[in-house]
């Protein structure tokens, strides 16, 4: 634990990257504190400009703080963006560890169904699956899993592919170990940091995501959000340009560092790669 | 066999491996049709205002929705290779004419994005490349590092205020200014006007995609042994570097910019609602808003075939780029 540190420390953004997330966390964890008022309720005078009326970064045309609003959205973003993610790479784990250990039939129809997944434009094929579901949580991290997963299970499967073969597993067959035992305690171990690392890069891209079907207005009605704050401001761009601003800045500045958090990790788990540079 | 016609085998082997994907696309559109909450003959009812249950059964066995599960697939299946993709109800139209309607925007929108991404994601990525880790490289990836991370929606809205609401460069919606009746290169002119700004949000995401591939790439094949030889040879290091490592280090972003056609698809719905941008992009956004679940998936479907299509094209056009790739 302290080596990895110790190497990861090496990257200085991917430092910058994990303070960042930190402060995200942080704020996302006491917004019911910083902001103990529903974040959709009236909060003040309309309209105002960041600064003024007791409005940190002002407040929309319905007089709801936009600063409560990222607090409370930050929240929705991380639980979003951390269940689709376990959700996808642990569906695609199993698909990926079972068609790479057993091959054939199995692995054949995972192929065909990575191959359909990669040509179906996936973000259409969000937008479809929370519309008919009905936009929920539970929709939008259905729906953000099903377009996720397939990287995941190509992923696992390669490396699942490459390890059956190695002596260590060859030895726990002659020692009369169940498919099971091997495939779960000798082989996953031993691809964990590729799966770490990709799964940290999509929490970013299933932030992302939520945040373009929120924007779309197929988020959950009941729950804050940050694509829901631009979508709601985008008719107040002319008089309002803060409503529209904030949020935006906070997705981006989310993902990037959670962008930064993932090289870091990838740069600290994966030795080989580390040293070519 | 002569070279034509192994080329000619090899279009048509690669057809025949895109059908089983399309057939797939098809049945899931199927399924999610029937998940869908209250079939055809509910919303026509419902627009109706009043709908007797005799009516309605009526209704369902005329359009057959009283047929088993794998005897609708089949009749699905059929009406969508004759290309009949349904009737949206709401706009009073079948689904394919609306969706053919919008095509020719999108398809401008997003040919014209896949050339600015591309010719400036590999100029960016040669520029980051020759300049290895100089201030030029650090510039550049940090660039790449913040596009890849900003949502689409909300720098199309940040153009807006700034370029259209601000300093009034270019307008702020719409494909052009209809009221002003232009014809021939003025019209042609006033819809490049309004194509400015969705096309450079559009680009921005894959521009960042484009320019790291393209640094890698130069990387990966400035190492390789033919660049040695060229040194050897005596050749200028610029001659080697646009010459001989530019022209290899292309073809992966050639690939790349095939595979992400997809993504371009979600992105441009994101755009063209922002831009109102009258294409695909902005109907599937229409169809959300009035609960046009029909009108969706034939969107859906069109987008998908598109990919297939796309992606068809790029291996013709790669296996004559490299002659290495085997043809048979």
């Amino acid at each position: 634990m302290r080596n990895f540190w110790q190497l990861y420390k090496r990257n200085r953004s991917a430092v910058a990257g994990l303070i960042i997330l930190v402060v995200v966390v942080v704020v996302a964890a006491i917004a019911p504190i910083l902001f103990p008022q529903d974040p959709f309720s009236l909060a003040g005078l309309a309209m105002s400009p960041p600064g003024e009326n007791g409005f940190l970064l002002g407040s929309d045309s319905l007089g709801r703080d936009v600063a409560a609003g990222i607090a409370h959205g930050a929240k929705t973003s991380l639980l979003i963006g951390l269940l689709a993610t376990i959700v996808a790479v642990g569906f695609g784990t199993i698909m990926g560890g079972l068609a790479g250990y057993f091959g054939g039939k199995i692995d054949d129809l995972l192929m065909r169904t990575t191959e359909m997944f990669q040509t179906i434009p996936s973000f259409v094929f969000a937008i479809l699956l929370v519309a008919i579901l009905k936009p929920s949580i539970n929709s939008i991290v259905i729906a953000i899993a099903v377009v996720s997963w397939p990287a995941v299970a190509r992923l696992v499967r390669g490396e699942f592919l490459s390890l059956k073969n190695r002596e260590f597993v060859q030895a726990c067959h002659t020692l009369g170990m169940s498919d099971i035992r091997i495939m779960l305690g000798e082989i996953l171990p031993n691809c964990l940091s590729p799966i770490i690392v990709i799964g940290s890069l999509m929490v970013a891209t299933a932030i992302l995501i939520e945040s373009g079907l929120a924007f779309l207005g197929l988020g959950d009605p009941n729950i804050m959000s940050w694509g829901f704050q631009v979508g709601a401001g985008r008719t107040l761009l002319r008089s309002a340009w803060w409503v529209v601003t904030f949020p935006g800045i906070a997705i981006l500045i989310t993902v990037l560092a959670i962008n930064l958090v993932g090289e870091g990790l990838n740069d600290a788990l994966n030795p080989r790669l580390r040293e070519r540079q | 066999m002569s070279q034509t016609a192994k080329r000619l085998r090899y279009v048509l082997k690669r057809l025949l491996q895109a059908l089983p994907i399309i057939l797939a696309i098809i049945i899931v559109n199927f399924f999610l049709l029937h998940m869908a909450e209250g079939d055809a003959v509910d919303v026509l009812a419902g627009e109706a205002g009043s709908a007797t249950p005799e009516y309605m059964a009526e209704l369902r066995k005329k359009f057959g929705l009283d047929q088993p599960l794998p005897v609708q697939l089949l009749v699905y299946l059929k009406n969508v290779i004759t290309l009949d993709l349904g009737y949206s109800f709401r706009h009073d139209m079948p689904v394919l004419d609306l969706v053919l309607d919008r095509f020719v925007p999108t398809l401008l929108l997003m040919v014209s994005t896949i050339i600015l991404a591309v010719g400036v994601g590999i100029i960016l990525g040669l520029l980051a490349a020759t300049g290895l880790n100089s201030w030029r490289d650090t510039l550049i990836s940090v660039f790449a590092l913040v596009t890849y991370a900003t949502p689409l929606f909300w720098v199309g809205l940040m153009f807006i205020v700034v370029f259209a609401l601000n300093l009034g460069w270019f307008p702020t919606s719409g494909m052009e200014n209809i009221a002003m009746f232009y014809e021939g290169w003025d019209r042609y002119w006033d819809i490049a006007h309004h194509l400015v700004l969705p096309t450079i949000t559009l680009s921005l995401f894959y521009l960042a995609l484009y320019t790291r591939l393209m640094r890698a790439s130069m990387l990966e094949q400035a190492g390789m042994d033919y660049v040695t030889t060229a040194r050897a040879k005596g050749l200028t290091e610029r001659r080697i570097m646009f010459v001989h490592v530019l022209r290899n280090a292309l073809l992966p972003v050639v690939t790349m910019a095939g595979v992400q056609v997809g993504a371009l698809i979600g992105g441009s719905v994101i755009v063209e609602s922002v831009f109102a941008w009258p294409g695909l992009g902005m109907l599937a956004f229409e169809s959300l808003f009035a609960r046009d679940v029909n009108l969706l998936l034939g969107i859906f479907l069109l987008s998908a075939m598109l990919v297939v299509a796309v992606n068809l094209i790029v291996d013709i056009i790669y296996s004559w780029l490299d002659p290495r790739i085997e043809v048979e």
